[in-house]
């Protein structure tokens, strides 16, 4: 029957928007019994109320880079090696290694270390190519400024362990098994 | 006896080879037969041209593919590849630049052609020559309707002429442009080092300097080579150019002389804008009252030059680049590139890696045509509800996409040799859920939602037709071809990665088609999933990655072209590698661009509104078109 197709296609568009309306109530009764109320997949639209409702985000979200500052040492675990200025697609990072003012060989931390936090395109390159896991991808996207950021030193963009160890649990014990299996690296 | 192609035909390979090593330059190949001759060898033609292509090493270069045909003998040995042997399909045609003289070859642009066969079964490549000045080849587009958009594309970015083409303007630089962008010697604003990584970043640092403090913006606009020293010496007819040439062309294009009623007709800007909320993309149209005379897609609002960024980047830098291309379909541009660079590596991918790209590549195919077809709805003015309703489904595929790679729409997840990372525990199962429980259910309503709707089918069937044969002669690929009734799918037609082992068809429509176009990519999405259910049943535990990355990788020597069947059609990598850590050349077979070289056919003499509709079941993305 002509016609049949378009009734067929209000009638769907009429039981998305009543499943919607469902659903909400649904995920009102879940907020007041104190459970998560977003349940992504549900019938009719499942949007998340951001930001009164979030997201829990998967583990290797990606945002900045931020670097990781090392529970036993209080230092930054970079050691300067430029692996991350190397690999960088976009060439954001800006590196220099500190050199000892007595004998002028390298050392093993940066003496500066910016990152054009405005040009990062965040493919995590640098935090994947890092033999030190001194760079990890950040989980924190509340970005918006009033100015352009711009080059931040690496110490601002710096986290404790713990931050790391609390965002990328199943990342931060595969890191512990392998530094337990490897031997530590040789000081040069 | 000697082939066209400059190599000898049945003479063994090692003998001509030492010939050669003996008598260095003193031996050539016998004149080329002319075309008359090489028709004249009625049985064997077939077995010989394929052993000439195979056997070819001109170049003294490994791996250089394909035959070197000089420019006289380029258009007979293309009618006789296509008429014929077969090679119909005109998929790539770029250009390489070769500013150094090589080994026997003084400086040069090499265009290359690579041409398939339908029934599959690999790819040729023929090389022609050209001088860096004053470079004239003769144009095959009037024969190879394929090669419109590609021949302009080389003459913008390459600036070899192509002697005969209807219509040679430039494809994404404005007309008036100083320089061909893609040549070795053109340097763009902002131009720091020939490749990253740059000197400056490590171990001295020095002070980090923003791109536009380095090169301030105004002194690296060039017009008609006078560098003017600020914005304000720009002359406005410098500009006008462009427009120029392209309303001489519109106005001169498809002219119906025995109009009976001498009605006035009027040229209609749709654009740059989103005309159907795609990407920047502007098309000229010349109307007789509301019916289409002519149609002329202007191009390049959107283009950054991504080739000359992708030969300045390291080989595995590029990878998060093509993210960018077709943003919806990050996952199986990775691939192609990921792909196009193995087969230079020669590596072997470890199983569990091949099936996790499958499962990426047909979840992006599912996001791909769900969405074309959702939007395609917009593009008919049933403002979003079917767009929004395929949205739904594409977040949950982006959230396994997430969950796998970081990233919702830039995953930069494929490496040579693998796969960035392990599928996270737990992702298999709600893969499972998805492809089983939820996806079935929803694409059924959607394809109901949007086919069975009357005011839809109205407004779609016999629009936009196009046969199976001049889709092919316009090189269109994917859904856009399969929808004319031609069954070439790469993924059959030369499997590729582990494809061969699933089950799955080739469909094919027979309308040619809008409605057509837009059905077959939710049959497609059908086969996706069978294609999914098998692989999420099968996929081994195991590595996934066969070789230990370094940021600075090297590839040896050679060229290549990768190409696979990505949503929109054949997405392809022309590389070539000169063995260092950046690409000498790399192209893009852009699916999106090339599947537009028939726009202008599809839509003489249709009605104004049904445009939008023709361009959205042509489904484009306009960062893949630019480039």
């Amino acid at each position: 029957m002509y016609g049949w197709g378009i009734l067929k296609t209000l009638g769907m568009t009429l039981h998305h928007f009543i499943m919607t309306y469902v659903g909400d109530i649904q995920a009102w009764l879940q907020r007041r019994r104190g459970l998560p109320a977003a349940t992504p997949g549900r019938a009719g639209i499942f949007t998340i109320q951001y930001p009164s409702e979030r997201r829990e985000l998967p583990e290797r979200y990606r945002n900045l880079p931020f670097f990781v500052i090392d529970a036993q040492t209080e230092q930054l675990r970079c050691t300067a090696c430029g692996i991350c200025a190397q690999i960088c697609p976009v060439q954001c990072i800006w590196i220099e290694r500190a050199r000892d003012p007595e004998t002028g060989r390298p050392r093993r931390y940066p003496l500066s270390y910016y990152l054009d936090v405005s040009l990062c395109m965040s493919c995590g390159y640098c935090a994947e190519f890092c033999p030190f896991d001194a760079i990890k991808m950040d989980h924190d996207f509340e970005m918006a400024r009033y100015r352009r950021p711009g080059f931040m030193s690496a110490r601002d963009l710096a986290k404790p362990e713990a931050y790391h160890a609390a965002i990328h649990p199943a990342g931060y014990a595969e890191e512990k098994k392998g530094q337990a299996s490897e031997p530590p690296a040789q000081e040069d | 006896m000697v082939g066209t192609l400059g190599i000898p035909i049945d003479f063994p390979t090692e003998v001509w080879e030492r010939l050669q090593e003996r008598f260095p330059g003193m031996l050539r190949p016998a004149e080329p037969p002319e075309l008359g001759d090489v028709d004249s060898y009625p049985e064997a033609r077939e077995h010989r041209m394929v052993r000439a292509v195979s056997r070819s090493r001109l170049m003294n270069r490994p791996r250089y593919e394909g035959v070197l045909v000089h420019a006289r003998h380029l258009l007979p040995v293309l009618r006789f590849l296509r008429d014929e042997l077969g090679y119909r399909y005109l998929a790539n045609l770029t250009a390489v630049d070769y500013p150094e003289p090589l080994e026997q070859f003084p400086p040069h642009i090499d265009v290359v052609y690579h041409l398939f066969k339908l029934s599959g079964g690999g790819y040729v490549t023929l090389h022609v020559h050209t001088t860096r000045e004053g470079s004239i080849l003769p144009s095959i587009t009037p024969e190879f309707p394929a090669a419109n958009f590609q021949e302009r594309e080389v003459w913008d970015m390459f600036g070899v002429q192509f002697e005969g083409h209807p219509d040679l303007r430039r494809l994404l630089m404005w007309e008036g442009f100083d320089g061909f962008p893609l040549r070795k010697d053109w340097r763009e604003a902002y131009y720091e080092e020939e490749h990253k990584p740059y000197r400056s970043r490590f171990p001295h640092g020095g002070s980090p300097l923003y791109a536009e403090d380095r090169t301030p913006y105004h002194a690296n606009i060039r017009v008609s080579g006078e560098v003017p020293q600020d914005a304000s010496s720009l002359n406005e007819e410098d500009f006008s150019l462009a427009d120029r040439l392209l309303y001489e062309r519109m106005l001169s294009a498809d002219r119906d002389q025995d109009k009976p009623l001498k009605t006035e007709e009027m040229i209609l800007n749709m654009g740059p804008h989103h005309p159907s909320t795609h990407g920047v993309f502007r098309m000229a149209v010349r109307l007789d009252g509301e019916t289409v005379r002519h149609l002329e897609p202007v191009f390049g609002y959107l283009h950054r030059n991504h080739e000359k960024i992708g030969e300045r980047n390291t080989w595995l830098q590029n990878i998060p680049y093509t993210d960018r291309l077709d943003y919806i379909n990050g996952m199986t541009n990775n691939l192609a590139y990921c792909l196009a660079m193995e087969k230079l590596l020669g590596w072997e991918i470890p199983e569990r890696a091949e099936y996790i790209r499958v499962i990426m590549a047909e979840f992006s195919r599912i996001v791909n045509h769900l969405l074309a077809a959702g939007f395609f709805s917009n593009e008919l003015g049933m403002y979003f509800t079917g767009a929004l309703y395929a949205l739904e489904e594409r977040e949950l595929v982006l959230d396994l996409f997430e969950g796998a790679s970081g990233g919702r729409m830039m995953f930069n997840y494929m490496r040579p040799g693998g796969v960035a990372q392990d599928l996270p525990t737990g992702w298999l199962d709600q893969a499972k859920a998805l492809v089983h429980e939820r996806l079935p259910r929803k694409v059924r309503q959607l394809e109901i939602f949007l086919m069975d709707n009357e005011i839809v089918q109205a407004r779609s069937v016999g629009v936009g037709v196009m046969t199976a044969d001049e889709a092919v002669a316009y090189g269109v690929s994917g859904p856009v071809l399969r929808a004319c009734g031609v069954p070439y799918d790469i993924r059959q037609a030369e499997p590729y990665g582990i494809y061969d082992r699933f089950q799955f068809d080739v469909i094919t429509r027979q309308g040619g088609d809008v409605f057509a176009r837009v059905a077959l990519r939710f049959d497609e999405v059908w086969q996706s999933l069978r294609i999914l259910e098998q692989a999420l049943d099968q996929i081994p535990e195991g590595p996934i990655q066969s070789h230990r990355l370094s940021p600075s990788m090297r590839i040896p020597p050679g060229e290549t072209y990768g190409h696979i069947e990505a949503p929109k059609g054949e997405l392809g990598f022309y590389l070539v590698s000169d063995g260092g850590a950046n690409p000498y050349r790399y192209h893009i077979r852009s699916t999106s661009l090339l599947n537009l070289t028939p726009l202008s056919l599809l839509t003489r003499g249709v009605k104004i509104a049904d445009i939008v509709a023709i361009l959205g079941s042509i489904d484009l993305t306009m960062g893949e078109v630019d480039r």
